[in-house]
């Protein structure tokens, strides 16, 4: 599957709550960041464990988000960040 | 019976890994021996493994480069064998500190730093790290200033983590292997820095 998104661009992760094996992480959801890079295309999680073939495989990519975005009262720098691997079916 | 020789009766988590175990070689699944290969072959995994290619990397900029850019490839290249493993390194200078986590379970680099210790796997660093990596930090007594940035790196699908730290002032001329003696596994999951004792 190809990518959708660069380094650089901004995305936000879908507010979903979904049953089954997420790898996306429930504190990221909703939040916006920036695309820090590719990692490649990965078997989908959500599939494989369904014992599916995780095909097509879905690009995955390391996301940055600012701490003080994510987490209010957050105690520390502007510039801290939180990077997180973010499959690409979960951003828009 | 342990190590010594005095009798323990088995916990429930001995019992169910010899339970399996035996039921796996009685169908031919695996055999005695390849069940042996792989125990020697994680016990064999150590973070003197990661310290290698840090004080590598501290002596040879060129490779530096190369393991920021590709860590998989690079570690091959010292004869680290690094199967399915994605490795990304990053790391600290003096504006900006890394800590690795994975806050969905417990992935970790045991290609090169081994088993996991148990607090890397507890709910209190698990969820900590990610709100408050300060606070955290200073817990295992490092204290990051103001200035300085911190990335923390969620590990949460497949891609592992290392962190490159910062090689001390007053190692000058240092071989490798003594610079490798002061690369601790905490200092290579970002919790703590290489202190010259």
């Amino acid at each position: 599957m190809e990518a959708r998104f660069k380094p650089g661009d901004a995305v936000r992760v879908r507010k979903a709550y979904p049953l089954g094996h997420i790898r996306t992480p429930f504190y990221i959801r909703g939040h916006s960041g920036v695309i820090e890079r590719i990692c490649g295309g990965f078997g989908n999680p959500e599939e494989l464990a369904q014992m599916r073939s995780g095909e097509p495989k879905q690009p995955l990519y390391r996301v940055r988000f600012r701490q003080k975005e994510v987490w209010p009262g957050y105690r520390g720098s502007d510039d801290d960040v939180v990077e997180v691997e973010i499959f690409q079916h979960w951003l828009e | 019976m342990s190590d010594n020789g005095t009798y323990q009766p088995y916990s429930y988590f001995q019992l169910m890994e010899v339970s399996l175990r035996e039921l796996l070689v009685e169908k031919g699944i695996v055999t005695e021996a390849q069940v042996a290969a792989t125990v020697a072959d994680m016990r064999e995994r150590t973070p003197e493994r990661g310290a290698k290619v840090v004080a590598h990397a501290w002596v040879d900029d060129g490779y530096r480069k190369k393991l920021l850019a590709d860590g998989s490839r690079a570690c091959e290249e010292l004869g680290l064998d690094v199967p399915a493993l994605r490795l990304v390194v990053v790391e600290n200078t003096p504006q900006t500190h890394n800590m690795i986590v994975c806050t969905l379970c417990s992935y970790y680099p045991r290609m090169l730093l081994g088993i996991p210790p148990d607090w890397y796997k507890s709910r209190n660093y698990r969820s900590r790290a990610v709100s408050e990596p300060r606070a955290v930090l200073s817990e295992f007594g490092l204290h990051i200033d103001e200035q300085t940035k911190i990335r923390v790196h969620d590990s949460t699908a497949d891609m592992r983590y290392l962190v490159l730290p910062m090689r001390p002032a007053g190692t000058h001329g240092w071989s490798e292997e003594r610079l490798a003696s002061i690369v601790t596994r905490d200092c290579m999951i970002g919790v703590a820095v290489p202190k010259i004792s």
